[in-house]
Formats: structure tokens, sequence, C-alpha cells
């Protein structure tokens, strides 16, 4: 699904990636955990397409297409997601019109016409019960005045509609409380599929006893220095990240 | 001859024709004293700084059209709100067009101010309103007094609740090669009366014209007044807006002006508080590009304590547009505890585009909240991004952005069919559909 190769990326001339290798297969979930400033978020942002940051050298493939060559919107195309550690508020748009201005230009990408509005609504309906996400809730402006808990599961509920290959959940664990957090878990395990891959970015370990990591790789200084399975993550949780310094 | 000299030449002619009643005819001789002395106003006057009308002034315009030209409803039917039923004042190069319009006298009184202005029934009215709103000292008010000879005049009678919206549009045809119209409107809204009107300036071709508007609003007391501009004109059509509203307590007044096209406009938006707990609202979302400038001058003056005004205006500005806003609070002495409010949010998408932004805040009593703020900005690229990595291209993205932006403007706006409308224009002016409707 992807392969990430040597990866160096930069902001504002900071080298924050210096040589990232990860290869995630279809069906598999992959966590990445790290300390503050490892640059976890850089990862997720340049998989992405943040303009803010430069990809200096290395390849990122999806499903063998160069993503560098791709804008943001492009990636999306594709099928990649990114759910927002800090998802950002647009007022006057609510979120069945952001929901279906997206859906509509993924498909229209495709060459597909717009999805008719009986059949969004039944999906926009389908896919809140699931995320337990009120109706009146669909009709606010996106984001705005949203609790952290609210702009997650928007997050998720926005995968959920959009249905990507390759999700990356940003920081989806912070801000939420434990029921959140199980909501939140249960949508994405939902979604899951032999199809799909999603990528964890978290620095604490509390998301993947819902979201159970195939494996669990370790980010420092920007690079990976350490690769397993979820066992990882229980030993990061009791040691904390000092001794990974180390082997850095 | 320059074009002032001929505003002052043409004048007698113009008085002759004119029947009017002797007063009136005085008032008007005075008025163009007034604009032979100052002129019109320049870059020196403080008002005018960021916006020169000498390109507009140095040119001559036809100033009265020889005959009346008709146009067919088909040509001009977009330009009405036509699935709303309204009432309708229509003028063609300043001249009224009894086809194209739809007025009243059942309960309400929706009409020519030529009528008011010689009926004996409306004489009390005209003396104690016409003329009295406006400073007379004002050489733009003065010239378009001396000249006036058109424009709606509106009654509301007590505790009248007016169902349809009013509609006043002043079309100019291009039969004139350019023209200078001077359109004045007269609005009285009595006690506990409703009334919601929509006025536009449209040319049908493109040609130089000049508008110079007078309107004068009075709002009795427990009555609510909505006023929507809607300025979305061609390249070559300029627009000098005069308005002048006086409330009286416990009334509500509101203009929202949608500056979208045009070559030059000028919006002179004024509130005068006569009692206590008014409200006034001045709202107005601006989008411009090209060479298009647009200069929002706003003054509220807080004469009586307990009262709340607030301001509210959006700027789009892209590729070499300018746009100039200048909005003044006033609090008397005695007006305490003031609310006013005042906000003026820029996005300029282009590094030619430009805006002057300007808050005068005057408060002479010690009690009141007061507060005012501007900002000139570019879209937020964090946020551009999200949108983006949606899917939703980057065009798009932008123009849901700056929607975004103007929305709370738009929120305020209480005639669906206009709101639906002003989306729409503002879709067409950032040039993509934004896929849903409101």
């Amino acid at each position: 699904m992807l392969t990430i190769e040597n990866l160096y990326a930069q902001i504002e001339g900071k080298d924050i990636l210096k040589g990232v290798d990860l290869d995630v297969k279809a069906g598999e979930v992959h966590a990445i955990m790290g300390p503050n400033g490892s640059g976890k978020s850089t990862l997720s942002s340049v998989i992405a397409g943040n303009e803010s940051y430069q990809m200096t050298a290395g390849k990122m493939l999806l499903r063998g297409n160069d993503l560098s060559e791709l804008d943001a919107e492009e990636r999306a195309h594709a099928g990649v997601f990114l759910s927002f550690q800090y998802p950002i508020e647009i007022p006057g748009v609510s979120v069945t019109n952001f929901i279906k201005t997206a859906i509509n230009a993924n498909r229209k990408a495709k060459g597909l016409k717009d999805m008719p509005a009986s059949e969004l609504l039944k999906k926009i309906r389908e896919k809140a019960q699931m995320l337990d996400i009120d109706s009146k809730f669909l009709s606010r402006s996106l984001n705005e005045g949203f609790s952290g808990g609210e702009k997650k599961r928007n997050e998720i509920f926005q995968m959920a509609m959009l249905e990507p290959s390759l999700a990356i959940l940003d920081e989806t664990d912070s801000g939420l409380d434990i029921d959140a957090l199980k909501i939140v878990a249960n949508g994405v395990n939902k979604l899951k599929s032999k199809d799909n891959a999603v990528i964890i970015i978290t620095h604490y370990q509390r998301l993947l006893d819902h979201i159970v990591p195939d494996f669990v790789h370790v980010l420092f200084d920007g690079k990976i220095v350490k690769s397993g399975t979820k066992e990882l993550a229980h030993e990061l949780e009791a040691k904390g990240y000092d001794w990974i310094k180390e082997l850095a | 001859m320059e074009f002032k000299e001929k505003l002052i030449s043409s004048h007698l002619a113009f008085e002759d024709v004119a029947d009017l009643p002797e007063n009136l005819h005085q008032s008007r001789i005075s008025a163009l004293k007034v604009f032979e002395k100052k002129g019109f106003p320049t870059k020196k006057d403080e008002a005018w700084k960021y916006t020169s009308l000498l390109n507009l002034v140095n040119q001559d315009y036809s100033l009265f059209p020889r005959d009346v030209t008709n146009i067919e409803l088909k040509e001009v039917k977009k330009y009405f709100l036509y699935d709303t039923d309204t009432y309708k004042v229509i003028f063609i190069d300043g001249a009224y067009s009894p086809f194209l319009s739809n007025t009243t006298h059942d309960g309400i009184d929706v009409c020519l101010l030529s009528a008011a202005l010689t009926k004996p029934k409306y004489k009390k009215l005209i003396e104690t309103y016409f003329n009295k709103i406006a400073p007379q000292e004002d050489s733009l008010i003065a010239l378009n007094t001396s000249y006036a000879k058109e424009g709606a005049f509106i009654y509301i009678p007590r505790s009248i609740d007016t169902e349809k919206p009013i509609e006043i549009i002043h079309f100019s045809s291009g039969k004139e090669k350019a023209i200078w119209l001077q359109p004045r409107n007269l609005i009285v809204v009595d006690q506990n009366a409703q009334v919601q009107i929509i006025e536009r300036h449209q040319s049908l071709k493109d040609h130089p014209v000049v508008t110079n508007s007078v309107t004068e609003i009075y709002v009795h007391q427990d009555a609510f007044m909505d006023y929507y501009k809607l300025q979305n004109d061609l390249e070559t059509a300029s627009l000098i807006d005069n308005t002048f509203i006086v409330q009286e307590k416990n009334s509500h007044a509101s203009v929202h002006t949608f500056s979208l096209g045009g070559k030059l406009i000028r919006n002179n938006l004024n509130f005068f508080h006569k009692g206590e707990h008014i409200l006034s609202t001045l709202k107005g979302v601006t989008i411009l590009k090209g060479k298009q400038h647009v200069d929002h001058c706003t003054l509220v003056h807080h004469a009586q304590p307990n009262c709340e005004s607030h301001q509210d205006y959006k700027g789009i500005f892209s590729e070499r547009s300018e746009g100039v806003f200048n909005g003044q609070i006033l609090v008397d002495k005695i007006a305490q505890k003031t609310n006013a409010f005042q906000q003026n949010n820029n996005i300029l998408l282009d590094d030619k585009a430009s805006v002057n932004t300007k808050p005068q805040l005057e408060i002479y009593a010690d009690d009141v909240k007061c507060s005012h703020g501007c900002t000139i900005g570019q879209l937020d690229e964090e946020a551009l991004f999200y949108l983006r990595s949606r899917g939703i291209p980057k065009k798009e993205a932008k123009a849901l952005m700056t929607y975004a932006f103007a929305n709370n403007v738009l929120e305020s706006v209480k005639l669906p069919s206009l709101k639906k409308r002003i989306n729409k224009q503002i879709a067409n002016k950032l040039g993509v559909s934004l896929g849903f409707e409101l």
C-alpha cells in the first residue's frame, strides 16, 4: 500500500525527517510512536501533502504511484486520508455540506457524477449512527465551537464517509475521554478491511488497546529507531522513551 | 467646458421644465449654490483621502435623457427577485418605467418621489422629511438636491407590516453615450411599522455611468426597517451612494451592502439616533477584482443613551482592486450605556490588491462599551490544506474559505430568496460552484 524509503523532509529549512523507511501493506495497522518533537506529525503532514513541508530526498509511493508528485487533493483522490490533530473551523459551512462537497470532489476526480442526494443522506445517517453522532451535530458549522472530542469524532466521521485506502490518524486520542475513545476506536475497527491500511500516530499506548496494531514503530529525531509488534507499545508505556534515545 | 460648469449652467433650463412648488424650487437653487461653491470633493478632503473622483468628473455626461427608453421585461427580469412577489419602483436612465414597476397606494405608499413632491396629499410628509435628513451643506448631496427629479417614495403608515419586499432598481440602458444619474429616495416608516427594501443600480451595456444617489430614511419608534443594497454592476458603472437614516426610540434599522461589482463605489452610510433603545446594524460584503474600487464610509452617531450599533464589514480583494473602510462612531456625552461595535476584516488574494481601513471612535460619554477591530490578511494555509486533504481542489477550497469568511454577514439576511441569490453571486464572483445550496 504505502512504501516510504529514506524520506527526508524539512520545514523552513530545518530538517525534521532524516531518512524514514516504512512499508505498510493492505490490511495492516501500523502505530508510530515517539516523544514530542520526534517528527510524528511532520510525517503525517508530508504523506498528506502539506505544502508547508518540503520533501528533500527519498521515495514515497502509494500502490506504486509516486505521491510526491501529487497535490494534497490528488493524494486524497488517490485514497490518502489524514485525521487532523487540530481540525480547522469553517464557520458557515455545515458538516453535511462540507462532506457533500468533499465526496463529490472526489467523485468528480474519478470521472463520476455527484452522489445522488438520497444515497448521500442514507450514508450520512448510517455512519453518524456508527459513531454515535447526533443529527443536530451534522447541521452545525464545521468544527466551530466543537469540543475536542467532537472534533475528533467528526474527523473519523469524514473518514467513514470518504472510505480512504490509507488513513493516518494523527493524535486522534488526544482530548478524548474514555467513552469517546471507545466510540472512535470502534468506528476505526469497523472501517478496517483487508483492502485498506491505517497508520496511527500517537504519543500514548491507550488508543492501541482499542485499535490493535500489527506493527509498532518508534520515531526519534526524524528516524525510525525501533520497530516491533504491539508488545513494543506496552514496553514504551512502562519504560518511557529515554531508553529509545540511547538507541539513536 | 468642464463637467462642473455644465452642471451649473444647465440647471436653469432643467428647473424651467421641472414643475415644482416654489419652495422646493428655491431650495434647489440654494443647493446648487452650495455645490458651485464647494465643487466635487477631492483627495485633499480627509473623508476622500483614498478615493478620487477626478477621473469620473473629468469627462462629459448627458444629464437628462432625450427620450424615454423602453426595455423589454425579458431583458431585465433576471435582475428582479422574481421568485418573490415584490413591489417595484423601476427607472430607466433616470426616468420612471411604469411598465416594469409595480407600485401601490393600497395601505402603504410605494410610488414616485416626483408624484409625492407635487401632490397636496403628501405635502406634510415632504415638508417634514424631504431634504431634512441629509445634510444640506455636503456638496454631493447639494448636487443631488439641485437636480433630483426622480426616485422612490415609500411611506409605511403606523403598525403596518409590509408583507412584500420593495425593490428599487435603476437601469441604465446604454442609449446615452455616457450618463450621470441623480436618483433621490425618501422612505418614512411610521410607528411600529415594518418594511424590507432592496436597491440596485444596473447598467445593461458597457458605457460610462455615474450615479450620485441620495436616500433619506426616517424610522419612527418601534419600527423595523431592513435595507439591502446590491452593488453588482458592470465595470463601466460608478456609484456614489449617500444614505442617511434617522431612528427614533426602540426602532431597529439595518443596512446590508453587497459590493460585488462596479468601477468605483462610494458608500456614505449615516445613522443618527433620536431616542433610546435603538438598534442599528451595518453589514457589508465586498468582493472585488480587476481595478475595481470600493469605499465604505460609515457614521453612527449615538446621540441618546442605551442604544446599540453593530458594524461588520468583510472584504475580499483580488488582482489590483482596492478597498477602503472608514468607520466613524460618535458617542455624545449624554449617550451613556452605549454599545457600539465595529469590525472590518479583509482578505487580500493577490499582492497588488490593497485595503485602507480606518476606524474612528469619538467617545464623549464615560459609561459605554465600544470596540473596533480590523484585520488584513491572506487565507489561512493550514485551513486550505485541511480542505484539500479531503479532496477539495485548491480553487474550490479557496472559494469555500472565502465564502465561510463572508458568511456571517449573509447569515443575517432575512429574505431567503435574496440570501440564495447573493450566495450564488458570491460563488460566481469566486468563479466556482460551491457544490451546495444554502
